[in-house]
């Protein structure tokens, strides 16, 4: 342990900083896709209210919320700009593909927002929202499955010299990325039906509606965790490796564990604000623990942290940028919580 | 099409669909803060029901520049690739400082736009000032990095290889403040006369309306300054041009031969093959005087260059005449409304200055896409001036021209949506 963090440098840790600001976008972001996944999943006598608590939670603050995944990106191409690259080659389609989805999820919620008052006009976008919401956090998981794999790092190796499909396609589409996208998907969904939970707060009903639904995301999450494992070990043999043989690994897999079952045995006991605090800590650990297992890589096995790293100078200013930065946007991010907090009992748009 | 003309297709593509947007989330929370301001101060119903008409326009024009953004930075690395590798250390830093300004755009505009009964009429107010001022700046930001793709400044080249690098520099490169301050008058000029011009239309038809009438007067206060002193900011870019990218001043005055006392050509079509330009209006020593501020200057050809170094001549030439030609009626008509304003004649009444600012409603968006042709076009080969050639930049993946088709077609469809809406909301006001 004290290699790590003998090895700990400028580069390590605006790598850190990155996989912070994407902890930020998963927790707030993916759970504006996981609501969208539940106005697709809308169902029973309350299904109007479903989608209309949904709409009202999200609506305020979704754009800053996305934000951060714009954060990542930047901070990528400016500090591991070779990584950026390799990524941009191999993985082009996936985030094409996953593209199109945020364009299509942005604008086909604010045409709902904002457009036709028309129930039928009103619908069809809410299905496009609703299908593009669902489609979107699958492709991102696939996209982070594919690079923990270590086939994308392989990948940039053959570019020219292997064929299209082994090149561009295999990579990604792949059993192993893609349980990892739909793992993505159910832990976004289960994130999201936890926080409606706390937003329907005047309305028991509606709230035992998403206490219900976040139960049966939490049994997925499980289930999904469990069949990336599982091909895991034969497909990704590098990232079973790193997940169960890291020297701290066991120690952030009981936390992960103690937070998962918190979660659920709080939604059960209705105790939502614990649930909430021990679901954003679970999805937190995965995160991280993806991250410290492919560690001191950033496109394993091929290209390192250090490797990567961009000139000092920039690294620095980049610092330097971030904290400004953090300065501004902390307080301006707590005073927009805290305005539209419990925002969905009272509609205020005018 | 080649892979390379494709990727350029694309790329072309996106900018020109997000600069419209990005354009109108500059301006729009200008106009909506001022009249949220007109409301408290006077205390009339209508600035305020006019405040809300216009932030529900930029809510969904902002979050669709928003998701458009989005692409464009991605698409950085999906089809320039080796650009990024290159320039992602310099460039980084103002594209860090345009992230939080984004940001901090997006957090104030869900308080404005959700806040109306939450937050104290000061704290609402202050929110829509952020709004416009973060939009002002991340738009200061952004620009600074094709400013540096056309003067870049902060590096040193040995052998292909990168040696040192000065982001800092690079931000400040020449052309930063010229192309900052030309695309926020843009900003503000195309979006404030576009929206006058629309209520201009509806006063021609209903003259007393009140709604319109305020509408059209403070759309007027963002706009006319903004288009009038445009071209002064216009000369400015061209001289820096003039100075640092020799070529693209040639290709957009369609300047073959080297001359002293070179003349400004108005209209005209630039032959490549014959090297010369035809069909033109000359004003004699016109170019030198502009470019160089001295009718007796010497301006450099592209004959001057190698022909491998040379941008496609027609369309930068084409678009320079456009942007100018389209600019230069904006500041005229908006000379025009300054004046009838000055004689203390009613605006809203000038049925000639009202036909006149409708006309003129879609001119600063076309000039802005003309103008985003004459610089980006006008840069090519290079994507980094002298640096890095666009050929060597894109990605190795073949078959760029599906992703491209799926842009386009999801573009003009966006599009399409985008204006229906637009239209929708005009017509519920009258």
């Amino acid at each position: 342990m004290s290699d790590f963090f003998a090895s700990i440098g400028i580069p390590e840790l605006i790598a850190g900083i990155m996989v912070l600001a994407l902890n930020a976008y998963v927790l707030m972001g993916g759970a504006d896709f996981g609501g969208g996944v539940w106005d697709l999943l809308a169902s029973g006598p309350r299904r109007d209210a479903q989608r209309e608590l949904i709409t009202k939670s999200i609506a305020p603050i979704w754009e800053a919320n996305h934000v951060w995944l714009i954060v990542v990106v930047v901070m990528l191409f400016t500090a591991f700009p070779v990584a950026f690259s390799t990524l941009g080659i191999v993985l082009h389609i996936p985030i094409t593909l996953m593209l199109v989805g945020i364009v299509l999820r942005g604008s086909a919620f604010v045409f709902r927002s904002y457009g036709s008052r028309a129930r039928g006009a009103r619908r069809r976008w809410g299905v496009a929202f609703a299908s593009a919401s669902a489609i979107t956090p699958v492709l991102l998981g696939t996209i982070v499955g594919a690079i923990a794999s270590g086939d994308v790092g392989t990948a940039s190796g053959r570019v020219g010299a292997a064929s299209f499909a082994d090149v561009f396609i295999a990579p990604w589409l792949a059993p192993f990325p893609i349980a990892v996208g739909l793992f993505a998907l159910a832990l976004f969904a289960f994130l999201a039906a936890i926080y409606l939970t706390i937003e329907a707060k005047d309305d028991a009903a509606l709230r035992n509606d998403f206490r219900i639904r976040a139960l049966i995301a939490a049994i997925a999450v499980a289930v999904l965790a469990a069949v990336a494992l599982g091909i895991a070990r034969t497909a990704a043999p590098r990232v079973m490796a790193g997940v169960v043989g890291g020297s701290w690994s066991w120690l952030l897999h009981l936390c992960t564990a103690t937070a998962a079952i918190t979660a659920i045995v709080a939604l059960w006991r209705r105790t939502f604000r614990l649930a909430r605090v021990a679901a954003a800590a679970q999805v937190s650990l995965i995160l991280w623990g993806w991250a410290l297992s492919q560690y001191p890589f950033i496109i394993p096995s091929t290209l390192s942290i250090r490797s990567a790293a961009a000139p000092r100078v920039t690294l620095t200013l980049l610092l330097v940028g971030l904290a400004g930065g953090a300065l501004v946007l902390i307080p301006s991010l707590r005073y927009l919580l805290r305005t539209f907090a419990g925002r969905a009992e009272e509609s205020s748009e005018a | 099409m080649s892979d390379l003309f494709a990727a350029r297709t694309q790329m072309a593509l996106s900018l020109g669909f997000h600069i419209v947007f990005a354009e109108i989330g500059i301006a729009m929370p200008l106009l909506m803060v001022l009249a949220e301001w007109r409301w408290r101060r006077t205390g009339d119903e209508v600035y305020l029901r006019l405040a809300k008409r216009w932030a529900k326009g930029a809510a969904i024009l902002f979050a669709v520049g928003a998701v458009s953004g989005t692409v464009l930075s991605f698409e950085l690395g999906l089809l320039w690739p080796r650009f990024m590798q290159l320039a992602g250390p310099i460039i980084g830093l103002p594209f860090s400082l345009e992230g939080f300004a984004f940001f901090t755009e997006a957090i104030f505009l869900g308080v404005y736009l959700y806040g109306w009964d939450r937050i104290s009429s000061r704290a609402h107010l202050t929110a829509g000032v952020l709004v416009a001022v973060s939009g002002a700046a991340s738009a200061i930001f952004v620009v600074m990095v094709n400013a540096w793709m056309n003067t870049p400044t902060g590096l040193s080249m040995s052998g292909g290889q990168i040696a040192r690098i000065d982001p800092i520099e690079g931000m400040l490169n020449p052309s930063s403040f010229q192309q900052s301050l030309h695309m926020l008058l843009a900003a503000y000029a195309a979006t404030g006369l576009a929206v006058a011009g629309i209520h201009a239309a509806i006063l021609l038809r209903k003259p007393d309306a009140r709604f319109h009438r305020r509408a059209l007067l403070l759309a007027l206060s963002i706009g006319a300054p903004a288009a009038i002193l445009q071209p002064i900011s216009g000369d400015l870019s061209a001289r820096t041009v003039a100075a640092w990218q020799p070529t693209k001043l040639a290709a957009l005055e369609g300047q073959f031969a080297t001359e002293r006392g070179a003349p400004l050509r108005i209209g005209g079509w630039p032959d490549e093959s014959k090297e010369r330009t035809r069909f033109a209006i000359e004003i004699p020593r016109g170019l030198s005087l502009l470019a160089f501020h001295d009718p007796d200057a010497q301006v450099r050809g592209l004959t001057a260059f190698p022909r491998e170094n040379w941008p496609p001549v027609p369309p930068v030439h084409i678009g320079f005449q456009v942007m100018v030609g389209l600019g230069t009626t904006m500041a005229a008509v908006s000379l025009w409304a300054a004046f009838v304003t000055i004689r203390k004649k009613d605006v809203a009444r000038h049925r000639w200055l009202l036909r006149a600012l409708a006309v003129v409603t879609p001119f600063g968006f076309i000039a802005t896409e003309a103008g985003w042709t004459v610089t980006e076009v006008g840069r090519q080969p290079w994507v980094v001036q002298g640096v890095l050639r666009t050929a060597d930049a894109v990605t190795p993946m073949p078959g760029l021209v599906v992703p491209m088709m799926t842009f386009a077609v999801l573009y003009l469809g966006l599009g399409a949506i985008v204006i229906a809406l637009m239209m929708a909301m005009v017509r519920e006001t009258m």
